[in-house]
C-alpha cells in the first residue's frame, strides 16, 4: 500500500548565529539580520516521509507558510526528493501565533490527500513545539509527538517509538495520523545533484513575476502580466511551478488568521545579554574563598 | 471561544503517572498560589487518572484550595485524546482564568491540543509568571491583572513576555526545574470535587505496545546547587574533587561534553545544548572554558562561580564570582571552607 505524506516545513532565522539586533522594537523578528535556513527538525520529518515513499510508494508533498522567500526551503525539499511543494503566503497571515498558524495551515492540509502528516518537533525561532499538536486538533486526527523512530507501517496501522523523557514508548495507531519528529529520528539526506539540476528552475508565480519585471524594465503592466502568465503556464506543464495559496484560496475565516486570530500578544521583548549583572573577583586564597562561602550562606544561596 | 472571566480560578494540571505526581506541577504550585492570592481567587489542581484520589491530599498540602478529581479506568495511562477531552470539558464548565501545565513531554503534548480546541492562547515553556498590567499602544486601552508569561525564545537569545487579554483562559506551560519546590503544609485543608469524564473506549486511539523507563543516574534539573567539572579537571581520579565539593553542598555533579568524552563521568551528567538544561540557585564551574554550547545549558543559573586559571576564559563573562587560580588549590580549599561553615 502506498502512502501520501504531507510534510510541514518552516523557514527560520538561524538562531544559532545571532548577532546584534535580531528583533524589531515591536517584538517581531528582524529576519533580514539573520541567514534563513530550513528548520532542522523539519529535515528529519522530510527524511522520514521520503523513506516511507521509497519503501512503500506514495507521494511527498511539502507545505510551508511564510514570506515569499520561504520558497527556498520548498526548492530545497524538491532537491531532496519531495514531489510537490506549496507555499502559503498572505499579508493577512502575518503575526499569527501558533493557534492562528495551525488554523491556516490546517485549511491547506485539508485540501490535500494525506495518510500521514509530518511536522518537526519544534522550530528554532518560536521554540514552542505547539504547531504540530494544534494542527492535529484542527484536522481532528490522532497525534503522536516526539517520534524518534518509525517501526512499522502496514495497511492502516502505524507503529512508532516516541521519546517520553525518561525513556521511550512504542505506540500503535490507525491512520491518518500526525507525527512530530525529533532530531534523533534519522540522518537527513543531502540534496541530490540530479534533482538539483531538475528543480533549480522551479519557481513560485511571485518569483516569476519579479524576475520578469527585472528582465523587462521597459514593459508596461499589461505586458508584464502576460509574460508572467505565459512563463507560469510553461513551468506548470513541466512540473516546475511551486503552488502559491493565499487565504482567499484557502477560504480561511480571517477572524482566525493573523493578529486578530492570535490570542497571544507580545508585551515585551528583552534580549539576553550573556554577562553577569554583579560580578566580582574572588582571591584564590583561603580568606577570599572563606568570605565568598560566608556570603553565599548569608544570602541563603547555600543552606 | 471563552471570554474574560475575572472571577475565574487559577488551575494547575496535576500530571501523574502510575500514581506519582510529577515534580514540575508540584513546583508550579508555589507560583500558582502566589498568582491566586494576588488575584484573590481560588487555586485548584486538576487531577486525572484511575484510582488517584489519595493524591488529592498531597496537592492540598502543596497549596491547592480545591482538587478537581476525575477518575476513570480509561484515564489510567496518559493519552492525548482522552486527557485533552476531559480538560477541555472542565474548562468549559468552570471557566478558570489561568490554566498552567508543566512543560514535560506530556504537558507539551496535551496543552496545545486543549488550547486549539478552546481556541485559547498558549505560551510555551515559561520560566516565570507574574501578574501585571498592559496598555495597548494603539488605543491606550489598559488591561489589568493579566498573566505575564515570561519565556525564552529564539534559541535562548531573547526573553519574551507574552500576554493574552481578549481570549481566555490564559494558558502556559512552565519549564521543569525553574520554580522552587514548595514545602508541603500538612495542616492545610481543601475540597475535593469529583467530576465525570465524558469519554469512551473509542477515545483510546493509541495502543501502547511497549515501554521502557530509564532511570537517570542524576537528577540535575532538581538540584538547587550544581558543581560541574570540565576538561581542565584533568583526569577521572582528579574528578573526585568535584564529587567531594558536590557532596559537601548536597549538590549534583555536572560536567561538560569534553569531560564526558574524556571519560571523567557518565553522559547523564552532561550539561548544555546536547545535555541537560539547568538553572540552579548556584552553579560552580570548575576547569570549564565556557563554550556557547555549554552556556546554553547553564547560563540561567542564578549565581555562577567560575574557577579557571585562564583569566580570559569565556566562562568569566557570565560568572558572578570569578576565581582565577589553579583548581587543584581552590577546590579543596572551598570544600574545606564549606565543611567548616555548613
Ligand atoms: C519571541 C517569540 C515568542 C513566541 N511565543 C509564542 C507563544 O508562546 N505562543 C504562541 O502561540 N506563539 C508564540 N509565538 C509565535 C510563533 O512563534 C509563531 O506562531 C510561529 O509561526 C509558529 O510557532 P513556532 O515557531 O514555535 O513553531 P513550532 O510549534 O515549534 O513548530 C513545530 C513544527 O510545526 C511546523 N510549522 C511551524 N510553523 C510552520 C509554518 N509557518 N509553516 C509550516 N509548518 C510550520 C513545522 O513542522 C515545525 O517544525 C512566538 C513568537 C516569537 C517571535
Ligand atoms: C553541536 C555541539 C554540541 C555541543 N554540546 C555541548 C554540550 O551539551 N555541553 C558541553 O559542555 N559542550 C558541548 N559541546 C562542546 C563545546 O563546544 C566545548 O568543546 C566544551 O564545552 C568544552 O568543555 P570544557 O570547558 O570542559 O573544555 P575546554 O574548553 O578544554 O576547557 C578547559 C578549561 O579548563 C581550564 N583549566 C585547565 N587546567 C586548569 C587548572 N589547573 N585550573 C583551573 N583551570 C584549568 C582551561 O583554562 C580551560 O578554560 C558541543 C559542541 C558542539 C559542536
Amino acid at each position: 500500500m502506498a502512502y501520501n505524506c504531507v510534510v510541514m516545513v518552516k523557514q527560520v532565522p538561524d538562531t544559532q548565529k545571532i548577532t546584534g539586533q535580531a528583533m524589531n522594537e515591536d517584538g517581531t523578528v528582524n529576519r533580514a539580520a539573520l541567514p534563513a535556513i530550513f528548520n532542522p527538525e523539519d529535515l528529519n520529518a522530510l527524511e522520514m516521509a521520503l523513506q516511507i515513499k521509497e519503501k512503500l510508494g506514495g507521494k511527498v508533498t511539502v507545505v510551508t507558510m511564510g514570506l515569499p522567500t520561504a520558497a527556498n526551503v520548498l526548492r530545497d525539499s524538491l532537491y531532496r526528493g519531495a514531489d510537490e511543494a506549496i507555499l502559503i503566503t498572505d499579508r493577512k497571515a502575518a503575526a499569527s501565533d501558533t493557534l492562528a498558524t495551525s488554523y491556516i495551515i490546517g485549511c491547506a492540509v485539508r485540501k490535500l490527500d494525506y495518510d500521514i502528516v509530518l511536522c518537526g518537533r519544534q522550530a528554532i525561532d518560536g521554540d514552542t513545539a505547539q504547531v504540530g499538536p494544534q494542527l492535529a486538533e484542527k484536522l481532528g486526527i490522532t497525534q503522536i509527538t516526539y517520534v524518534e523512530e518509525l517501526l512499522g507501517l502496514e495497511g492502516k496501522d502505524i507503529l512508532v517509538q516516541r521519546n517520553v523523557g525518561n525513556g521511550w514508548q512504542q505506540v500503535k495507531a490507525k491512520l491518518p495520523v500526525l507525527l512530530t519528529v525529533t532530531g534523533d529520528a534519522n540522518e537527513p539526506r543531502v540534496t541530490a545533484a540530479k534533482k538539483l539540476m531538475k528543480y533549480k528552475n522551479a519557481r513560485t508565480s511571485i518569483e516569476v513575476s519579479g524576475e520578469i519585471k527585472a528582465e523587462n524594465p521597459h514593459a508596461d503592466e499589461v505586458e508584464l502580466a502576460e509574460l508572467t502568465e505565459r512563463k507560469c503556464k510553461q513551468l506548470d506543464e513541466n512540473g516546475m511551478l511551486i503552488k502559491v495559496w493565499d487565504l482567499d484560496f484557502l477560504e480561511a475565516d480571517l477572524n482566525w488568521c493573523g493578529r486578530s486570530g492570535s490570542p497571544t500578544k507580545v508585551h515585551r521583548i528583552q534580549s539576553v545579554v550573556l554577562t553577569a549583572k554583579e560580578s566580582r573577583e574572588v582571591e584564590p586564597t583561603t580568606a577570599g574563598i572563606s568570605d565568598m562561602v560566608h556570603e553565599l550562606i548569608k544570602d541563603k544561596t547555600i543552606a | 471561544m471563552i471570554s474574560v472571566n475575572r472571577e475565574g480560578e487559577v488551575w494547575v494540571f496535576a500530571e501523574q503517572h502510575g500514581g506519582k505526581i510529577e515534580d514540575t506541577p508540584l513546583e508550579l504550585m508555589s507560583k500558582a498560589r502566589d498568582l491566586a492570592d494576588t488575584l484573590g481567587v481560588k487555586l485548584a489542581a486538576v487531577l486525572l487518572g484511575d484510582d488517584v484520589k489519595p493524591l488529592s491530599k498531597k496537592l492540598i498540602q502543596f497549596g491547592a484550595d480545591k482538587v478537581y478529581l476525575i477518575e476513570n479506568p480509561l484515564l489510567e495511562h496518559y493519552q492525548t485524546r482522552t486527557y485533552s477531552k476531559v480538560i477541555y470539558d472542565l474548562i468549559h464548565k468552570h471557566n478558570p482564568q489561568i490554566v498552567l501545565y508543566g512543560a514535560t513531554i506530556a504537558g507539551r503534548d496535551l496543552a496545545p491540543q486543549v488550547a486549539s480546541a478552546a481556541k485559547a492562547g498558549l505560551t510555551a515553556d515559561c520560566t516565570d509568571l507574574q501578574i501585571g498590567q498592559h496598555e495597548i499602544a494603539s488605543n491606550g486601552e489598559v488591561h489589568e491583572n493579566l498573566l505575564f508569561q515570561v519565556r525564552p525564545a529564539f534559541g535562548g537569545n531573547i526573553i519574551a513576555t507574552i500576554i493574552n487579554y481578549d481570549r481566555w483562559p490564559q494558558m502556559a506551560t512552565v519549564r521543569e526545574g525553574v520554580m522552587p519546590m514548595p514545602t508541603p503544609d500538612v495542616s492545610r485543608s481543601g475540597k475535593v470535587i469529583e467530576e465525570k469524564a465524558r469519554i469512551s473506549k473509542d477515545d483510546l486511539v493509541l495502543e501502547i505496545i511497549k515501554e521502557h523507563q530509564r532511570q537517570k543516574k542524576v537528577d540535575l534539573k532538581a538540584a538547587r546547587v550544581i558543581v560541574a567539572g570540565g576538561a581542565g579537571v584533568g583526569s577521572k581520579e582528579n574528578f573526585k574533587m568535584v564529587w567531594d565539593l558536590a557532596n559537601s553542598l548536597g549538590a549534583a555533579p555536572g560536567a561538560t561534553r569534553a569531560a564526558v568524552d574524556l571519560g571523567f563521568i557518565d553522559h547523564d551528567h552532561q550539561i548544555g545544548q546536547t545535555g541537560t538544561t539547568v538553572r540552579p540557585s548556584l552553579y560552580i564551574a570548575i576547569g570549564i572554558s565556557g563554550a556557547i554550547q555549554h552556556q546554553a545549558g547553564m547560563s540561567d543559573s542564578q549565581k555562577i562561580i567560575a574557577i579557571n586559571n585562564d583569566p580570559d576564559a569565556p566562562i568569566f563573562q557570565i560568572a558572578h564570582y570569578k576565581i582565577v587560580g589553579d583548581l587543584n588549590d581552590v577546590v579543596p580549599n572551598m570544600t574545606k571552607a564549606i565543611k567548616e561553615k555548613v
